[in-house]
C-alpha cells in the first residue's frame, strides 16, 4: 500500500509547488529596500525646474512616493485612483516623473488631473537607480524617520491602498504621534 | 535569373557581417573599461526582460545601468564594489549567479541531493531484485512438500 503512496504523495508536493509557481508574478522582484532609509535625491521641480525637492524636506512625515511617467501604460490605468486618494487627503503624494520629457509630462498632468503635491523629474533615471525602480509605476511608502515601509510594484489597485497602504499610513501616524 | 539571385544571395553574405559589426560597435571610448563592462554586464540580469543579460538587453533601463556601471569603473570602482551596488537596490535578483546563502542552499544543493537520492533508490532497487532472483536452498519441509507433489502428479499422468 505504502509503495503506491509515495509516487502519490510526491506528485502532490509537485502540484501545491506548480500551485504557488502559478500564483506569483515573475515580474514582482522583492526590493531589498524595504525597511532601510529611502535614497535622498535634490530634483528640480518638474512645474518648476528652477526649484528643486528633495527627500529631506519630508523629514518628520509620514508620505508616499510614486514613479510615474507619460509613456507609461500602467500609469494611465492608475491615475484615476491616485487622484481619488489625494482627494481623501490621507498621506501626500509625490511624483517622480522617470526619463520623462518635460512637455509630455506636463501635457499628461494637464489632461488626466494632477494627484501630486508636487512632481520631480529624474530625466536621465539615476534616482530611480537608487530606488531600485525597474518598472513604472513603482510606489514607495516613506515614513517619519525616512524609512522606505512599503513597495509597491505595478499599479497601486484599490485592494492594496485600502488593505495595505491605508492601514500602514495609519499606524506609522498614530506611532509617530505617540513618541 | 538563377544567375541573379545568387549574385544577389553572395552580395548579401558579403555584406552582413559588416551590418552586425556597425551594430555591436561599443558606445564608450575606452576600450579597456567597455570589455569590463561587457564581462560585468554578462553576469547581471536585465529586470525588465528577466531573461535577458545586462549586455544584451536594449531596455532603457538596461542602459541607463550600463551608463552606471561604466561610470564607476571610470571613478576607479573594483566589480566587488559595483556588484555591491547594484544588489543593495535591485537584491540578488539581478545576479545570474546567486550567492550562497541559507535562502539559496536548496538551489546550490539541491540537484546533488536529489542526485544522492536518486542512487540511493537505485542501489536498493538492485539490490532487491538480486536478492529476490538468487535461488535459495529449499527447507526440509519444503523440499518434502515437493516431492510429495511431484510423486502425486506423475502418479496421474501414468494412469
Amino acid at each position: 500500500m505504502l509503495k503506491y503512496l509515495i509516487p502519490l504523495a510526491l506528485f502532490l508536493v509537485l502540484v501545491v509547488f506548480l500551485a504557488i509557481g502559478l500564483g506569483r508574478d515573475p515580474h514582482e522582484v522583492p526590493s531589498p529596500l524595504i525597511n532601510k532609509a529611502a535614497p535622498t535625491f535634490h530634483l528640480p521641480q518638474l512645474k518648476d525646474p528652477s526649484k528643486t525637492f528633495s527627500a529631506d524636506e519630508m523629514r518628520g512625515k509620514v508620505w508616499i512616493l510614486n514613479v510615474w511617467a507619460s509613456w507609461c501604460i500602467s500609469c494611465r490605468d492608475e491615475h484615476p485612483l491616485l487622484i481619488d486618494y489625494a482627494k481623501t487627503g490621507a498621506v501626500p503624494i509625490y511624483g517622480l516623473n522617470w526619463k520623462d520629457k518635460r512637455e509630455d509630462a506636463l501635457a499628461w498632468l494637464d489632461e488626466l488631473g494632477n494627484p501630486y503635491v508636487l512632481s520631480v523629474s529624474d530625466f536621465d533615471g539615476r534616482i530611480a537607480i537608487d530606488y531600485g525602480v525597474y518598472g513604472a509605476p513603482e510606489t514607495y511608502v516613506i515614513d517619519q524617520s525616512g524609512t522606505i515601509r512599503f513597495k509597491q510594484i505595478g499599479a497601486v489597485t484599490p485592494d492594496v491602498w485600502s488593505g495595505k497602504i491605508l492601514p500602514l499610513v495609519q499606524e506609522l501616524n498614530r506611532q509617530g504621534a505617540s513618541k | 535569373m538563377i544567375r541573379f539571385i545568387s549574385v544577389s544571395l553572395l552580395l548579401l553574405c558579403a555584406i552582413t557581417p559588416f551590418a552586425v559589426a556597425k551594430e555591436a560597435q561599443p558606445t564608450g571610448d575606452d576600450p579597456a573599461v567597455e570589455q569590463r563592462l561587457t564581462k560585468l554586464a554578462q553576469e547581471l540580469r536585465c529586470l525588465v526582460c528577466q531573461n535577458e543579460t545586462l549586455a544584451d538587453s536594449r531596455a532603457p533601463l538596461a542602459e541607463d545601468l550600463r551608463r552606471e556601471i561604466r561610470e564607476q569603473i571610470k571613478a576607479g570602482k573594483s566589480d566587488k564594489e559595483i556588484i555591491e551596488f547594484l544588489t543593495a537596490r535591485y537584491g540578488q535578483f539581478i545576479l545570474y549567479r546567486p550567492r550562497v546563502t541559507p535562502a539559496t542552499y536548496l538551489l546550490w544543493f539541491g540537484p546533488f541531493v536529489l542526485l544522492l537520492g536518486g542512487l540511493w533508490i537505485l542501489f536498493t532497487y538492485i539490490k532487491q531484485r538480486r536478492d529476490s532472483l538468487s535461488e535459495k536452498p529449499l527447507s526440509a519441509d519444503e523440499r518434502r512438500r515437493a516431492e510429495e507433489l511431484l510423486a502425486s502428479t506423475s502418479g496421474k499422468e501414468t494412469t
